[in-house]
């Protein structure tokens, strides 16, 4: 766990490429749940974090 | 001694052209063979793309073309993701979506693991277990729409056949808990073949030695399949499962045909409902921002698929 918050705090691409994709994988449970239509509505903007997240750190350096 | 290829068009390009060309430097040159291909990428990609993400937040319509377009920022965004029936219509698509490869998955690989094993008519039988593959959607879709009827469709005789009662008591199509059901069931049909090559490929990429290597060590049956085949062949199976993800996620063709997203929007999928906006409603900035919704969700879940597929195959 410290070496993933160590990594994290020093821009390293593992950790923060896995923080972004389950931002995306929970945007995506959000946007097709059948449970509640307001975890739908923000759904969206989870998932479109989680890219624009991941497309930023797959720069980082490993 | 005969001249090679290069040396004779070297010989018949025109001097002014080969003066020319002798003047640029390779990357130039092999600019030169990119840009048509990086042009039609813009044209036909990323242009569609940007100018699909401006109209998502305009009011535009593309059957009033003198209508004044106005700018509405994020009231589209906001309308379809407070819609139920959008909403709905997503949850269709994940029934569809999971179903469909957990079933493609498991009979696909279960086929090509029988087919992998040397018998007489392996062949003739991988022939004609892809030949689903090979058909046009539509004529599955119609195809399949014959079965399902409940007078005349042997699908209702054959599960009757098992379960007893009358073959005309339900009807798979008309009935709205068996509808989702009839389109996951017709997709697998067509495409477990696809899955079946895609995991044979995998299969018979394992060397003979390793599993000899493992009979050397008294390793059981069960014991080489989980620990020399699944790992193994993990990176085609989820190949398949991505080609299978994207695919279903934008499917329309089989399911317009076979069910036509009825009956009432239990099997309209995300793809139909969009044509529908865009098409038949001709609300285009609308339609537009559920495209960028769809788009977005897709490329996110691709992006984490593609990193995973990268860490198996470093394995």
């Amino acid at each position: 766990m410290s070496t993933f918050i160590n990594g994290l705090m020093r821009l390293r691409r593992g950790p923060w490429e896995m923080v972004a994709s389950i931002l995306i994988a929970v945007g995506v449970v959000m946007l097709m749940q059948p449970f509640a239509l307001g975890i739908y509505t923000y759904s969206f903007i989870v998932t479109l974090v989680g890219t624009v997240m991941f497309i930023i750190v797959s720069h980082f350096p490993e | 001694m005969t001249a090679s290829p290069i040396e004779k068009i070297a010989v018949k390009t025109p001097q002014q052209v080969a003066r020319k060309i002798k003047g640029l430097s390779d990357r130039t040159i092999a600019w030169i063979f990119v840009a048509p291909t990086i042009f039609l990428l813009l044209a036909v990609n990323i242009f569609p793309l940007i100018w699909t993400i401006r109209l998502s937040f305009t009011n535009y319509r593309v059957n009033r073309p003198n209508r004044d377009v106005e700018w509405v920022g994020l009231r589209n965004y906001e309308r379809i993701l407070n819609d139920p029936d959008i909403w709905n219509t997503m949850q269709a698509t994940a029934h569809f979506l999971i179903w469909t490869i957990v079933l493609q998955v498991l009979i696909g690989f279960t086929l090509a693991y029988l087919i992998n094993k040397k018998f007489k008519g392996n062949d003739l039988w991988t022939t004609i277990i892809v030949f689903p593959m090979m058909l046009s959607p539509a004529v599955v879709g119609n195809f399949w729409t014959f079965l399902y009827q409940p007078q005349i469709g042997l699908f209702n005789y054959v599960v009757t056949f098992f379960t007893g009662g009358d073959p005309a008591s339900f009807s798979m199509i008309g009935d709205v808990h068996l509808a989702p059901w009839a389109i996951v069931i017709a997709d697998t049909w067509m495409w477990t073949p696809f899955v079946m090559l895609i995991c044979l490929a995998g299969l018979r990429s394992i060397p003979d030695s390793i599993y000899e290597a493992a009979e050397c060590d008294r390793a059981s049956k069960w014991r080489q399949f989980w620990t020399i085949t699944i790992p193994m062949a993990l990176p085609f199976l989820m190949l398949a499962v991505l080609f299978r993800g994207i695919e279903n996620f934008k499917m329309f063709d089989l399911v317009v045909q076979l069910t036509g997203g009825g009956p009432g929007n239990t099997t309209t999928l995300t793809s139909i409902d969009l044509k529908r906006e865009a098409f038949e409603k001709w609300r285009t900035g609308y339609s537009s921002a559920y495209a960028v919704i769809l788009f977005v969700t897709v490329f996110g879940l691709a992006s984490i698929y593609v990193k995973a597929l990268n860490k198996v195959k470093e394995r």
